[in-house]
């Protein structure tokens, strides 16, 4: 099992959901988070002060998927989530010890 | 007037809570709104008891004395000096209003970092101790001040540009530099957390004002048209002069600036109100945006003072400017105060009252000086101002009220 995590630009979340569910991904937790690689932000001005934003708000997907499954997954989400400019995002891929079904305590693989 | 009263004390609430809180860090926003709500409630306490008489009971030049306590004396007949075609008590409850915003207009200075039971005590003893005697010169029934009731320096303040603004600004800045700093100011950000609130404060703050000031000449009149129609006339060329003074210098006008400079034009307008005439209002408008702009931007960072909210930058110096201006532009073709066809302001030729209200801009800035010193050293040497930096740290929602202005999780 793989661990996706995956940070995007958030106008682009409903095109990657719509593109994972399409190679057949239906789990999915969505996270709202604020980061910035090599993006420069912006300033803002309140009465005469300048503040400079540089956390710049983003989504990170994370999946967790059969081996069989990952490269599936990363294709979709790079497909979707590319814009060619700076401030697209990053995918990290990790392995997954195990994964355990709340509901009836299913493990391994037929949990996902 | 009741609905001039009404609309002086939403313009305290919520128009000054929002506006005021719209501007803290999220973790003070209830902190910063319960200071504008203690004030409707502990100065309206005190003004029925002992401080309506303190400020238009008889007394001397410079306060009044106790006739009025407990509102003795104050019914339902008109009082002849005070609105002879209302109840007493109709003029009571209007003053009360203006009683109310006055020194919760000051908490913009102290902002984030003061105790509240210290606030609650350091406010009441100013309500006392200097708006009392300020309004009783200004408005009271022979103040040293008062223009319509035989003051021996007679200042022109028709709604209390001397009396509320001057007073709650020049004690902001007081406040801010007896109390110091927030932590980790000026280095560290801390932008408004909801500009969206302190917009729509400042727009009721607009129309509260009408009653602020065309509710200053207690009849439905003339002179109230006139009150009104120069609020609104400085109020729209304040804005504008403080966004055009912002989108030259950063490129681009804030909703911030924009209401920023409308509540300086609100400001300035207040001791004019009754006493000029539509253009001047104008101009007076245009004068304080521009004004109030460079005191919040350049004086501030000049001195280095933390005003966190700028209460001296826009009400002290705006109420300031406003007086001044109010000795060139007053009309006797809109008031003539002074009697029938004696000159009021320079405009008609009486360049002497400049100098009057100078007077009386220099009373206001002394008394408010040298009583807010003395009572935030009392206070503090009692029971203490300030927050602990760990309280101010965690925010003063949590810290002196237990709870937390948003709740997303839930």
């Amino acid at each position: 099992m793989q661990k996706i995590e995956a940070v995007i630009q958030p106008s682009k979340l409903d095109a990657v959901k719509d593109a994972l569910l399409e190679v057949g991904i239906e789990g999915m937790t969505i996270l709202e988070a604020r980061g910035h690689g090599r993006q420069k932000g912006h300033t803002e001005f309140y009465r005469g002060r300048e503040y400079t934003v540089d956390l710049l708000p983003k989504i990170k997907i994370e999946l967790v998927v059969r081996d069989e499954m990952a490269d599936k997954a990363v294709q979709a989400i790079l497909s979707s989530a590319r814009t060619g400019k700076i401030g697209d995002g990053k995918i990290f891929i990790s392995k997954i010890d195990d994964a355990i079904r709340i509901r009836n305590d299913e493990r391994g693989p037929s949990a996902l | 007037m009741l609905t001039s009263a009404a609309l002086v004390l939403m313009m305290t609430g919520p128009g000054l809570a929002l506006f005021y809180g719209g501007l803290v860090r999220r973790k003070n926003v209830l902190a910063t709104m319960m200071q504008s709500f203690a004030m409707m409630c502990i100065v309206s306490v005190l003004w029925a008891i002992v401080t309506y008489s303190l400020a238009f009971g008889p007394g001397n030049s410079f306060i009044g004395g106790f006739h009025y306590l407990f509102l003795h004396h104050v019914g339902l007949l008109p009082d002849p000096d005070y609105g002879a075609t209302v109840p007493a008590q109709t003029y009571m409850i209007y003053q009360l209003m203006f009683a109310i915003i006055t020194p919760a207009l000051i908490c913009g200075a102290f902002a984030e970092r003061m105790k509240f039971s210290a606030m609650c005590l350091f406010l009441t003893l100013w309500t006392i101790l200097v708006y009392s005697p300020m309004a009783h010169m200004v408005w009271g029934k022979g103040g040293f001040l008062n223009a319509a009731l035989g003051g021996r320096v007679p200042c022109l303040d028709f709604a209390g540009g001397t009396v509320v603004h001057i007073t709650s600004g020049v004690s902001a800045l007081v406040c801010a530099l007896y109390m110091g700093k927030r932590v980790g100011y000026p280095k560290e950000p801390s932008p408004p957390h909801s500009v969206v609130l302190s917009f729509i404060g400042a727009c009721m703050l607009w129309v509260g004002w009408f009653g602020f000031n065309a509710g200053s000449a207690v009849a439905a009149n003339g002179l109230a048209t006139s009150a009104f129609v120069n609020t609104h006339f400085a109020t729209a060329a304040a804005a504008i002069s403080w966004s055009i003074a912002e989108w030259i210098r950063n490129g681009k006008p804030s909703a911030l600036g924009a209401i920023s400079g409308a509540v300086a034009g609100l400001v300035a307008i207040t001791p004019a109100s009754g006493f000029v005439q539509p253009m001047s209002a104008l101009v007076i408008g245009a004068v304080a945006g521009a004004f109030c702009y460079l005191m919040v931007t350049k004086v501030k960072s000049w001195f280095g003072y933390d005003d966190s909210l700028d209460a001296f930058g826009v009400h002290g110096a705006g109420g300031t400017i406003g007086a001044i201006l109010t000795g060139f532009f007053a009309s006797s073709a809109i008031n003539p105060i002074f009697g029938a066809g004696k000159a009021t302001g320079a405009i008609d030729g009486n360049w002497h009252q400049v100098l009057n209200q100078l007077v009386g801009v220099a009373i206001a800035w002394g008394l408010s000086i040298v009583g807010t010193l003395v009572l935030l050293k009392l206070v503090d040497m009692t029971i203490g101002l300030r927050v602990t930096r760990e309280e101010e740290i965690e925010g003063l929602d949590v810290t002196q009220h237990g709870e937390e202005g948003y709740d997303f999780a839930s």
